[in-house]
């Protein structure tokens, strides 16, 4: 009974490290809101670490940038085994408005496996809260890809082996269905 | 003085109370001007792109596979929620919803995918001409982003390639 206690009290304690590679600061401030009163992640475990090696996950914030990005993999190599990386960010996750610059090499996920991502600019604290809830597995994800294939058509497809010539001009054959 | 300095501490706090959110179990809504997730209204769009043309962050991606159809991707990856699609869409079939719950594990879970049916000119088979609306958005003609790597390309053409179209040449004047 204890042991399942102490599973359930301290078996997922997440420890993380912060890490920006090149973000506008928007999304550090979100995360350290986080870490406020009002938002308190430590409920879950949750703590802040200094140092890769103390770390159980990585947040990452920013694209990969030319300059960062070889340290984002040492930062990404130095944290022991079981590890994940959150993407926070629409910069971590795609690469950000800047995408096409030279100095970004896009979303993070080009240089360390991102497991999780929060997209936003910046996420709401409530969303990264969401994220870190998805991971440990406390409720559901919400989003889903939307396909919509619009399979009857209001007007009969055009083609132009349907143009018949009437007198001087052309016409369409299909003319009269619609 | 120590010890007094430390209940008045424990006072302020105790006035204080809880403050923490219970965030997860129990949701509170966003602000009123929030601007969360886009959603496309297929049944409102008339694929003129102008979200397209105006996303600061080349997120809508524009494919014209044929005459009659149009696909309009849009990949809510480095989306940030700016709302000038909204503002721009002259049908309002964009809405900026107040999801921001929006974390996942695969990044193709934000996108979004419109297959859509474009109007002909039954007697010439060109698209029509837009409204004045439409005409105020630059870049008309034909568009083709590369869906499978997902790039945005800067051009459109004025017809579409021969090949595209299965082995039947389009007329042209």
């Amino acid at each position: 009974m204890l042991q399942n206690l102490c599973h359930k009290m301290f078996g997922r304690s997440l420890w993380v490290y912060h890490a920006n590679s090149g973000g506008c600061n928007g999304c550090d401030i979100e995360v350290l809101n986080v870490l406020t009163p009002y938002y308190d992640v430590e409920r879950f475990g949750i703590k802040l670490v200094g140092s890769p090696r103390h770390a159980d996950v990585m947040l990452c914030q920013g694209p990969a940038m030319r300059s960062t990005a070889n340290a984002l993999r040492r930062a990404y190599d130095a944290m022991p085994a079981p590890k994940l990386v959150f993407a926070i960010g629409s910069c971590a996750c795609g690469g950000g408005v800047w995408f096409d610059s030279y100095s970004v090499l896009g979303p993070v996920e080009k240089v360390v496996p991102v497991k999780y991502y929060i997209p936003g600019c910046p996420p709401r604290p409530e969303a990264i809260i969401y994220g870190v809830a998805v991971a440990l597995g406390l409720v559901d994800k919400k989003v889903a890809p939307v396909t919509f294939k619009q399979l009857e058509f209001s007007i009969p497809l055009y083609h132009p082996r349907d143009l018949q010539k009437e007198g001087d001009m052309v016409v369409y054959a299909k003319l009269d269905k619609v | 003085m120590s010890l007094v300095s430390k209940l008045e501490e424990t006072f302020i706090c105790l006035k204080a109370g809880k403050v923490t959110m219970p965030y997860p179990a129990q949701g509170k809504p966003a602000p009123d001007k929030f601007r969360g997730r886009p959603i496309f209204d297929a049944t409102k769009c008339i694929g003129c792109a102008g979200c397209a043309n105006n996303c600061p962050a080349r997120e809508i991606l524009v494919f014209d596979p044929c005459q009659e159809i149009r696909i309009l991707q849009y990949l809510g990856r480095r989306c940030t929620y700016c709302g000038r699609c909204a503002d721009v869409c002259p049908e309002k079939a964009i809405t900026m919803s107040q999801d921001f719950e929006n974390a996942t594990n695969q990044i193709g879970d934000l996108g979004q995918k419109l297959e859509l049916f474009m109007s002909t000119c039954q007697r010439c088979g060109r698209c029509f001409k837009g409204a004045a609306a439409i005409d105020e958005l630059k870049m008309k003609g034909y568009r083709s982003d590369n869906i499978e790597s997902e790039r945005w390309v800067l051009r459109s053409q004025s017809f579409l390639a021969a090949t595209v179209v299965d082995d039947i040449p389009i007329e042209l004047d």
